[in-house]
């Protein structure tokens, strides 16, 4: 072999910096407790201009779906675009009632608390399109895993709430005997996978649930779901390799609400880019969504669920919402956001963005509406009263009996807790 | 003070006297952190130094090891301990080996604070007691004060320590003395003695145990909370029970450990951990290597139950001042 001089390009002198003090970037929201709201850095797209792509994309044909976002309803409730399903009214009313519904129980639940009759809870106001719109394109055996605020997944599919009821107040009729913490539910027969509480723990679990089915000529699929926040965890970058290597049949939601309790979504890398735009990094083709616009939110989850459900993989979607209450009842926003943020948020109410479509097509009137609150405001009134008489945070001897904590650990129970349990004299 | 108010002064007493020293985690920023022990910091200090970190507990420890490493002295805080666990590869293969594998090249001073325990209904989230997960582990040193004159001093030590320290903070004492007796409001701090804490710096020693109380007749070894909850129990039971207050875990005050244990013959292990492989286990090995001979009575463990933490059953499983009353009449009839 010869010798070669090696052309290596000669660094130009101007392309070097001089020394120069570095120092640390640290984003900061545009608005604090005081401050005139501003939704400025939130883009949104113009409604209906978004296009709606063939179900066999890949991640790169669609990159400009992640930075964009999928709008239906107009500002007068009209609905525009290819995305724009015409869906029927039975359909429309269901989902109205659902997310209604859910509004009203957390309510409840919220002042039950207050009441000292639970110790925690979480409210999903402003949120409950994306469940609720999500839980309805899904199928029986399908298995979503959630976060501690889609309740509005049980309340598509008429969950009885008693059940649930029950699990906040730990009481005698609690199904998971008053292990944990109030909203933390498991229901497998809705399809709710048993919700841990730590987060982003469960989304990479969805993608090896799809990965089971897939495995097995099954025809499920799983649906993850995620906070803007806790896509900073490596278990969501876990789930994006594997549901993108595999082509996992799963819908990837982050639910972008812009908060994770006091930190903005800039903390999370939503200053610099968008959370859908990390699909695109990993190969999995990604939507940003109008998470407040109810049929936006049932298109593209039926997009993306009959993408999966045709062997054609995973969709990552990032629901741009707000949240609107408080992260739990431990927390306090007007500490470090604007008291009136919420009034002034560019997406509105889903529910009463719903509802002026449901009123434009001439399906459901004001009247119907005060009406529906107040029945489902009653409902869940008797219904926390029938759960509150099996028993409640204030009436303890209610509770499930202290032995049943040693139950579960394992399908058999080892001698070692048997001897705790009698130690424990129950 | 509160031990709030003690452990958010200690770093404000290290941040002003040394530049080098940058608190970070998960709403510890503009917010204060959920229990608002780094309220104010940001303020004084500035973004740069006190700043609300990604969740990312494994993102949080990593950062501050490279930081620890470039040479600043990083104080975090992981939400709970409970939140912990994504961050353990960070402490176990690195933080806590970075010395002993470059031998001295690159060393890693570094403090991770974190709430432990139970006590607040917050289910298997939010309660678990975390020590014996890294006393297991060579490299760390692990710290668990029982009031706030303890958690200022020891937080500063933890700060000026060149070696990483797992600080755990019982956050059922964060406001008072919790004695185990829930159905009795608690007394705040600012009505305690322990509560009575110095402006400035001062520091209490790592590897120096406390003795929280006098006695003859049975050495009680804790930590934390079930400081409160002895204390209690020698109390209601007439028992002359001498308390020991750990306070750092590792290192381990064993000279106080056998000076006690010889000298009342009789011991008991008191801890909310679960009970299997808890770092009760590891007392009671020592103690058994150490005082066999003045011992009177097998060592008893008053511990959490070997299941996960439970939510609405949190009383019958929190180790009561009755259990630990029991204990010690059983210890005094053997």
């Amino acid at each position: 072999m010869t010798k070669e001089k090696s052309k290596k390009p000669v660094a130009s002198g101007h392309e070097k910096s001089s020394p120069q003090k570095l120092s640390l970037h640290v984003p900061e929201p545009k608005t604090r407790p005081g401050d005139k709201p501003d939704f400025s850095y939130v883009r949104i797209s113009p409604v209906g201009e978004t296009p709606r792509p063939a179900l066999d994309v890949s991640a790169i044909e669609i990159r400009d779906l992640a930075f964009g976002m999928v709008r239906v309803l107009d500002d007068q409730g009209e609905a525009q675009g290819p995305w724009a399903v015409e869906l029927e009214e039975d359909v429309l009313r269901k989902g109205l009632r659902a997310m209604m519904r859910t509004r009203a129980f957390d309510k409840r639940m919220q002042r039950a608390q207050r009441q000292g009759k639970t110790s925690f809870y979480m409210q999903a106001t402003g949120e409950e399109a994306i469940s609720v719109a999500q839980q309805m394109v899904l199928r029986k055996g399908d298995m979503s895993f959630p976060t501690y605020r889609q309740q509005g997944l049980l309340f598509a599919q008429d969950f009885p709430i008693l059940e649930m009821m029950n699990q906040i107040y730990s009481n005698e009729k609690d199904a998971l005997r008053g292990r944990q913490l109030p909203v933390l539910y498991s229901f497998k027969k809705a399809g709710h996978f048993t919700i841990s509480g730590n987060l982003a723990t469960q989304y990479i679990q969805a993608v090896g649930w799809a990965m089971g089915s897939a495995i097995k000529g099954d025809d499920k699929i799983a649906c993850g779901w995620i906070g803007d926040g806790s896509t900073a965890e490596n278990d969501f970058h876990s789930a994006l390799v594997f549901a993108g290597v595999y082509r996992a049949p799963v819908i990837l939601n982050i639910t972008n609400n812009q908060w994770a309790i006091s930190s903005f979504q800039g903390i999370a890398g939503g200053e610099a880019t968008v959370f859908a735009a990390r699909g695109v990094g990993y190969g999995v083709p990604a939507l940003r969504v109008d998470g407040n616009d109810f049929l936006a939110v049932y298109a593209v989850s039926e997009w993306a669920a009959e993408r999966a459900r045709r062997n054609l993989g995973p969709t990552l979607i990032e629901w741009i919402t707000y949240r609107a209450a408080a992260h739990s009842t431990s927390d306090d926003p007007s500490k470090y956001r604007p008291k009136d943020d919420w009034e002034h948020w560019p997406l509105g109410d889903p529910i009463e963005r719903l509802k002026q479509h449901m009123i434009k097509r001439g399906m459901w009137s004001d009247e119907q509406h005060v009406q529906a609150e107040a029945e489902y405001d009653e409902e869940m009134r008797v219904a926390a009263e029938e759960a509150e008489s099996y028993g409640t945070l204030q009436a303890l001897e209610h509770r499930p009996s202290p032995a049943e904590m040693f139950e579960n650990v394992f399908e058999e129970m080892p001698p070692h807790l048997r001897r705790q349990r009698q130690e424990m004299g129950v | 003070m509160s031990m709030i108010e003690a452990i958010r002064d200690a770093h404000d007493v290290m941040m002003a006297r040394d530049e080098n020293v940058v608190v970070f985690g998960e709403d510890a920023g503009y917010f204060g952190g959920v229990f608002r022990c780094t309220e104010g910091l940001q303020q004084k200090y500035g973004k740069h130094r006190a700043f609300d970190a990604p969740i990312s507990e494994s993102g949080i420890v990593g950062a501050a090891i490279g930081m620890a490493t470039y040479g600043l002295r990083p104080c975090v805080e992981i939400q709970f301990a409970d939140y912990v666990y994504p961050a353990y590869d960070q402490i176990v293969s690195e933080a806590a080996r970075i010395r002993h594998r470059s031998n001295g090249e690159f060393t890693c001073p570094m403090v991770v604070r974190m709430p432990v325990g139970g006590g607040i209904f917050g289910g298997q989230t939010h309660s678990q007691s975390v020590e014996a997960i890294f006393t297991h582990v060579v490299g760390l040193k692990v710290v668990m004060p029982s009031n706030p004159r303890d958690a200022k001093g020891l937080l500063i030590a933890s700060i000026e320590d060149p070696d990483p320290v797992i600080f755990l903070e019982p956050k059922r004492i964060y406001n008072g003395p919790f004695d185990g007796h829930h159905e009795r409001p608690v007394v705040p701090w600012s009505k305690h003695e322990d509560g009575q804490v110095k402006t400035g710096y001062y520091k209490t020693e790592l590897g120096k145990a406390a003795i929280a109380r006098e006695g003859r007749e049975v050495t009680i070894l804790t930590y934390g909370t079930m400081v409160h909850v002895a204390l209690a129990a020698a109390e209601e039971t007439g028992v002359d029970a001498e308390i020991i207050d750990l306070r750092t875990l590792l290192p381990l005050d064993q000279e106080a450990i056998e000076a006690s244990v010889n000298k009342t013959g009789r011991c008991i292990v008191v801890h909310e951990a679960t009970r299997t492989s808890g770092f009760g286990a590891e007392l009671c090995a020592l103690v058994q290597r150490h005082c066999f001979y003045a011992l009177e009575a097998p060592i008893i463990r008053v511990t959490g139950y070997d299941t996960p933490y439970p939510h609405v059953n949190e009383w019958d499983y929190f180790p009561s001042p009755e259990r630990v009353g029991e204990a010690m009449k059983q210890i005094l009839e053997a």
